[in-house]
Parts: C-alpha cells; structure tokens; sequence
C-alpha cells in the first residue's frame, strides 16, 4: 500500500474538459493538506483531437510531473492505447465500460486493473450535459483512492455556482457511490487528508502569479492579443480590471499593444503587455521606439516551440537570443527568467521596478510550462518587494525654475521624468535621435553622446542588481556535478536532483534568473568551483551555453538538450546528468 | 499653421496638448509645435495617442500622419481607431505620395500615378478613407485643405470640441513630388459640403460624398454624431487619469485567497 504519493491522468477529447477536472483534482487534494503539481497537454483545436492533464501528489513540495502513472481516468479509448504503457505495475484505468470495449491483445497489459464505470448512462440518468463525464470519472478515483470526498465537493462547489454545482456534485457522487460499492480497496494507492488541510496554500499558475505580481506593483495599464501560452493572463487581468482600477484592452494586434503600452507609460502609468514569440516578433519595433524614448514598459514573453506557428500549445526555450537582440540599434534591456510561479510573482514586481528605475524595457522571459503549470505554493508575500519608482517627478516634486529637459544628461544617464500636463514642463518624447529637450538632432557629437547616456543607464543596472538575486544556487557549494540552466527547467531539475541525490551522488545547480544584463561574475565562479558542468535547456542550440562562453570565455562541459515541446521529466533528466559521470 | 490658430481658439494650455507623429515629412511637427509631444514609429501614432489618451483622459491629445503612415502602414489601427472611439484628434497630411522616401505611390495616390517605384504608374486604384472611416463607425469624419487655412482652421477647432474620436484627412500636396495633384488642382476641384446645406448627422448622404471626386471635390464635415466614447465603458473609473491612484495601497492579498 502506498500512500500520499501518486501520478495520476485526465484523458480524453479536446472540449471534454480535461484540464478543468485535473485541476479539480489537484485542488481537492490542496485543500487535503497535500501538494500537488498539475500540467496540461494540448493540442491547438477546440474539439477532437487528444489532450490529458497530468497530476502529482505527494505530501511534500514537489516542483514537476514525474515519469510515470498510477491511475489514469480516460474519458475515451484513445487515452488507455496512448497512456497504458506509461502506468505502472498495479495501476488502475477508470473508464467507461459500457461504451468501451477493451480486448486483453490491445490493452497489452496484464498487470494493470481495469475499473469500468458506467459513466454515459450516469450522464444520462442525471439529464446533465456530456461534460459531467469527467466529473462522475473524478468522483471514482476518489473512492478508489480512499481520499477525502467532503474535499472534492467543497471545490467543486467554490468552482462552478447553482445548478451546475449541484449537478456536478451529484455527478462525483454518483462515481464515488459505484467505485466504493464495486471496487473498494482494490486500488494499492492511498491519498490521505492532512492535518494541515484547509484553505491555506495556493495552487498556481505563473499566469496567475505574473498577474498577482503586476497587480500587487500597480499596473494600471494592460494591453495584450491573445496568444498561447499568454492568455490566461489577459483573462486573469481583465477579470481584474474593475477591482484594482486598471485598463486592460484586447487590441487589434501585437503592434498595437506595444504602442499603447509605451502611449500609457509615457503619461507616468506602470503599463504591460504579454504574448509569445509570433507576438514578439511585431512588436519588436515598438520595443525599440521605447528603447530609444525611454519609456519603461514591462512584456512578458511566454515562449511556445517554434520556429514560426510551431507546436502551438507546447513549451520551448528557443527565444532567448532573439530577444536579447530584438530590434535595430543598441540599448539596454533587462531580461528577467523566473523559474517558477513563485518566482513568477516576485520578479515581476521586480520588473516593473528596474523598468521604471533605469528608465527601460524590462522583458520577462517564461514559456508554457511555467505559465500553464499548477504549482502548490504558500501565499505570496505581498510586502517582500515594495514599489520603487525611480526618478518620477509628480507636481509638486518638479521645480518649473529650472527649464524640463526630457533627456537631460545626469551622472548615470538617469534623467528625471515629469508627466505630461505637469505646468510649467513641456515633456517631448523622440524615436529620432535627439537633444537634452527631445527635438530631434542628427549631429555627430551628439548622437554618440545620447548612446553613451542610454548606456550609462546599463552601468547603473549592473551595478545596482549586485543587490537582486540575479542566480540562486541549490545544493552543495562542492559537488560532483553543477547544473546550469534557466526558467521553467528549474522544477525537473531540482526533481531529477532529489533522485541523484537518493543515489549519494552530490548535485548543486545555479539557477540563473537574470540572462540579460548576465551575471558573469556569479557564473564564472561557479563554473570554476566545478567539477564538470552541464546545462539543461528546452531549445536545440544551448544558447545559455553560448551566453556563458560570451560573458565568462567558459566552455560548459555537457548540454542535455530537450525540443520535442514536452518538459523534461525527471527520472529521464537525472540518468542524463548521470551518464555524463 | 491652422493648428496653432486651433489651439489658441480653444483656449488650451500648452501642458495640456500632446502631439503625436509619426514618420514621413509631418513628422517634424513635433519639433516645431512647443507642446507635449510624442515622435513615434511610422504607421503607430494612433496606438500610441490611445495609449496616451486612455492612460490621462486630462490631456488633448491630437495625432498628426501622412497619408502612408496612416492609411498604409498603419492602416489597421485606423479602422479600429474609427471603431473605438477614443477621444483623440487624427489629422492626416494626405498629399498622395510619399515624399520622404523621394516620390513613391501611397493608397491614396491615384491609379496610373508614375513614381520611381511605379515606372509604368500605379495599376491599383486608390483607397477611399473617408468611405472607410464613415463605415468603421466614425464618429466625426472631416477633410481640409491646406490651400485653405481659414476653413482648416474651423475644422481642428470643430474636432477638438467633438467628444469622441475625430478625424480629418487634409489635402496638403507636396510641392517636391506630386506633379499631378497640386494646389492649383485641388483649387479648381474643391468645394464646401456646409454651403449645400448638407446634413452632418446623414450617414447615407455622408458615404455618397465620401464618393464624389473628379471634377467636383468635396471638403468640411462629412458626418458629426456624438456617441459614448470608450472610457465611458470603464465606470470604475469615473473620468479620472490612470495616473493619480497610490500604487502602495493596492494589495493582492484577498486575489489570493480565490485561488487557494
């Protein structure tokens, strides 16, 4: 019997809706005091098709979905063909025996236990809509797994209101009733309620968090087109937009999203838009004109396999070198890649700090499976990172005495910012080349003037994030083996080192978090303290591995390198890593 | 010239205006115009005044563009400007040509029109922007002439007053590189829709103006109807600017809690 420790699957059609019932699941469980992580895999269509919602629980922290399945609940036959290899010996399928039939020769499987559960003709007892299917399905894994069947209503009831609560609770009760009464104890695995259940823990997606995070640091200002795996974070923002006094606009198109962003924050607004590379791509000219004019903006970038369309709903690390550069001409940037939801939260407050700071374009740089991955996390600290708005003048703080120079040259290239309609200051903003004032130039002398003020700005930044946590190192200061690697890799990775780590092996890993401007005195050191090195990427090119040789002139010894659009899984990574033994 | 005149005949304060421009020959109007002023990318200046507008409703923002700039390169944010009705000014320089480039076709340059980038002249016909943006729900649809400052003149004013998004296409030929539709062509043509009693508030009678062209040319307000303006879909925040709110009092804290 084993307890608290389980991987479980929603199957089915596209529109069947799988990812809402897997993350019922995973938040019963939340609520139960246990830990779940939750990842969605979807194809870009709106009916038919595969798509399947991976859960994991454990009663402790856990950072990725694992390799393998305990219980797979399939809402059609084409999830048991496509999943049954992955379930382990004694695992169990919970699917619809009366509309499925299974010969012993397809499933293949001798040492796995079918429990049918008449789903369709309970749908149809209930005269409930086909999409109860998955809930009546959730309500026999339950029982099956011996959890907590209060937990399950009580977010069944918190997610769905009137009717379609009730039905859906007597959909699972329905399940849960003919899996105890059919198959009790029949399943080796037990979920069980914590002491510390309640609603005390989040289950998020960094989505979700980049949105709490945006929020929480007054973004008032949101401008987006929708684009996987961005949109949640339109949605999440516009249903928020009333509540926190915000503007969030679906606009006609990338292009114009960047140029309101830039509109709202030349007027003073912290202003943000989000999309994925396609997306990027045309707004990457809107992303210079507020390089050269000096207005802060935030953009997240949920990077997608590409090139071009790609695999649109799958996860990639391939933008990174792309945006590092995007856009003609030079000036500074921050690039910023949080590895998880948590993170997600704090380094976008810090975005829209250093963004407003130095006067510049901060990017955060995420793919689908931090922003569409549930993630169990204790409430984020609202008061951790507070609001730093760098030289903004209001009214009374501008002294009209002296003439407003938008550009005005200053030690660190920092020139203070008035809004416009302040008396007394004439604020002019330039995508030309320009003087102090904003009019336009075409001197010598002063157009490499003007570069040297704009990278001023950069000298500043790099010296000032001496104070940010630009890396973070897990593990051992000695080990056997150093991993490098950035973003959404973080949750395998520190997976696949609890396994090496349950093998004696030592494993320390630097998470670099911020890529652009690079912390190359914290990577060489650490590169020099290695014994072998490796980096672990989502892209075909290891372009982190090229950043370090750029900034550090280190070679990394091994790249494990993964662009199939799927994210690593763990026990796969960790024999990897082990291999370059 | 007329656009100062406007200004002053409002009664506006300079802090108050932003300028908006994009890239071509009217670009400069941010340098010589001492407002608030934003010189954007080419095709991008509505975008940019929405932003603007929507972020700080305090401020008159008024965009200026040419005819490649808008109709061209930023020709979807036209239609979804007219659409929108963000309560900005669009002013377009429309001499039919692009000039800064030296002399090539734009979507109003009209067809067999020879350029250096149509040798054997331009073999698509022209673009109608007054028909389109009578048909993307424009709410005030105008065109001037600059052969004609005074009437120029009275239009700004009229689209400064008017609640909503207000657009003006101005015949402003180039001397440099339209050989065909010069002063003296447009003087010949134009004639005002107020002195035959047209009707602004016809939208029917507007799109057959918007038609006319050869030998008689229409000028003045094709269309004029208030309608609610897209800040007044936000009631949360009843008029005020973005700007004025205290960051540090927002907390997310209670966000959290739908979400455990």
């Amino acid at each position: 019997m084993r307890e608290n420790k389980l991987s479980l699957i929603v199957g089915g059609e596209a529109g069947a809706g799988i990812t809402r019932s897997g993350f019922l699941f995973a938040k019963a469980c939340v609520r139960g005091g246990l830990y779940a992580f939750g990842v969605n895999d979807y194809q870009s269509r709106i009916r038919g098709g595969h798509n399947f919602y991976i859960v994991r629980i454990e009663d402790q922290e856990i950072y990725s979905q694992t390799d393998s399945i305990d219980l797979l609940l399939a809402l059609n036959k084409e999830t048991i063909l496509i999943h049954k290899d992955e379930l382990v010996p004694g695992g169990g399928i919970i699917y619809d025996g009366e509309e499925v039939t299974l010969d012993k020769a397809e499933l293949g499987r001798e040492d796995v236990k079918l429990f049918p559960v008449p789903l369709r003709r309970f749908v149809k007892e209930l005269k409930a809509e086909l999409i109860v299917t998955n809930t009546i399905a959730l309500g026999a894994a339950v029982a099956l797994l011996d959890y907590d069947f209060g937990s399950l209503e009580e977010v069944i009831r918190d997610t769905f209101k009137g009717d379609v609560a009730d039905v859906n609770v007597k959909a699972a009760t329905m399940g849960y009733d003919y899996a105890k009464q059919n198959y009790k104890g029949k399943l080796e695995f037990r979920l069980k309620k914590l002491s510390t259940a309640g609603k005390r823990k989040l289950l998020l997606t960094g989505n979700e968090a980049v949105g709490l995070g945006a929020i929480q640091t007054g973004c008032k200002f949101y401008a987006a087109y929708p684009m996987t795996p961005t949109t949640p974070l339109l949605h999440f923002m516009a249903a928020n937009e009333r509540k926190y006094g915000m503007i969030v606009m679906q606009t006609e198109g990338e292009i114009a999203a960047i140029n309101m962003v830039v509109g709202a924050s030349f007027t003073g607004v912290r202003a943000m838009t989000a999309t994925s590379g396609g997306g990027f791509c045309l707004m990457s000219e809107g992303l210079g004109m507020a390089g050269m004019t000096e207005n802060p903006i935030v953009i997240m970038l949920g990077q997608r396999s590409g090139p071009s369309t790609g695999l649109p709903t799958y996860s990639a690390q391939g933008d990174l070198r792309f945006l590092i550069h995007a856009a003609q001409g030079e000036f500074p940037r921050v690039v910023i890649t949080p590895g998880d939801a948590e993170d997600c939260f704090y380094k976008t407050i810090e975005a829209f700090n250093l963004a407003e700071k130095y006067q510049i374009q901060a990017i955060i740089l995420t793919d689908k499976n931090v922003l569409e991955s549930h993630t169990t996390v204790d409430p984020l600290d609202t008061k951790r990172v507070g609001i730093d708005r760098g030289l903004l003048l209001t009214g009374e703080e501008y002294r009209s005495a002296e003439e407003y120079l938008r550009y005005r040259f200053t030690d660190n290239g920092v020139s203070p910012r008035v809004v416009p309609g302040t008396k007394g200051a004439i604020v002019r903003a330039n995508s030309d080349e320009h003087n102090e004032d904003g009019y336009t130039t075409e001197k010598a002398e002063l157009t490499s003037k003007m570069a040297d003020k704009r990278f001023k700005k950069l000298d500043a930044l790099i010296k000032d994030l001496e104070n940010y946590e630009t890396t973070k190192l897990y593990g051992p200061e000695e080990a056997d083996v150093t991993i490098l690697g950035w973003g959404s890799t973080k949750g395998p990775i520190r997976e696949a080192m609890k396994l090496l780590n349950d093998e004696g092996l030592k494993i320390n890993y630097l998470q670099i978090i911020y890529l652009n401007p690079f912390p190359a005195a914290v990577v060489k050191r650490v590169m020099k303290a290695a014994k072998k090195t490796v980096v672990v990427e989502n892209n075909r090119t290891s372009q982190l591995s090229s950043l370090i040789r750029e900034h550090t002139l280190m070679g990394v010894d091994h790249k494990v390198l993964k662009y199939d659009g799927r994210p690593f899984n763990p026990i796969d990574l960790s024999q990897k890593i082990r291999s370059v033994l | 010239m007329a656009f100062k005149k406007a200004l002053v005949q409002v009664g506006l304060e300079r802090e108050q205006v932003v300028l908006v421009s994009g890239i071509g020959c009217h670009g400069a109007m941010v340098n010589n115009v001492n407002v608030n002023g934003f010189h954007g990318i080419h095709g991008r200046t509505l975008p940019l005044a929405t932003g603007i507008k929507l972020a700080n409703p305090d401020l008159m923002v008024v965009c200026f563009a040419g005819d490649a700039d808008c109709y061209d390169e930023g020709w979807e944010h036209f239609v979804h400007a007219n659409r929108r009705n963000v309560d900005i000014k669009l002013i377009v320089h429309d001499n039919m040509v692009l000039g800064l480039t030296t002399g090539q076709t734009t979507s109003t340059s009209p067809i067999g029109f020879k350029t250096k980038s149509t040798p054997f002249g331009s073999i698509v016909p022209s673009l109608n922007p007054i028909a389109h943006a009578l048909a993307s729900n424009g709410s005030f649809v105008a065109r001037g002439f600059a052969g004609d400052m005074m009437h120029l003149t009275g239009l700004i004013v009229e689209a400064i007053r008017h609640r909503g998004f207000a657009y003006i296409d101005v015949f402003q030929p180039c001397v440099t590189f339209n050989y065909l539709n010069t002063y003296d062509w447009f003087k010949e043509r134009v004639y005002k829709l107020e002195d035959e009693n047209h009707d602004v508030t016809d939208k029917d009678k507007a799109l057959q103006n918007a038609f006319e062209w050869g030998d008689r040319i229409p000028i003045g307000i094709f269309y004029r109807k208030e309608r609610p303006v897209y800040r007044d879909g936000l009631p949360h925040l009843k008029g005020k600017p973005l700007t004025g709110q205290k960051l540090e009092e927002t907390d997310v804290t209670a966000l959290m809690e739908d979400l455990k």
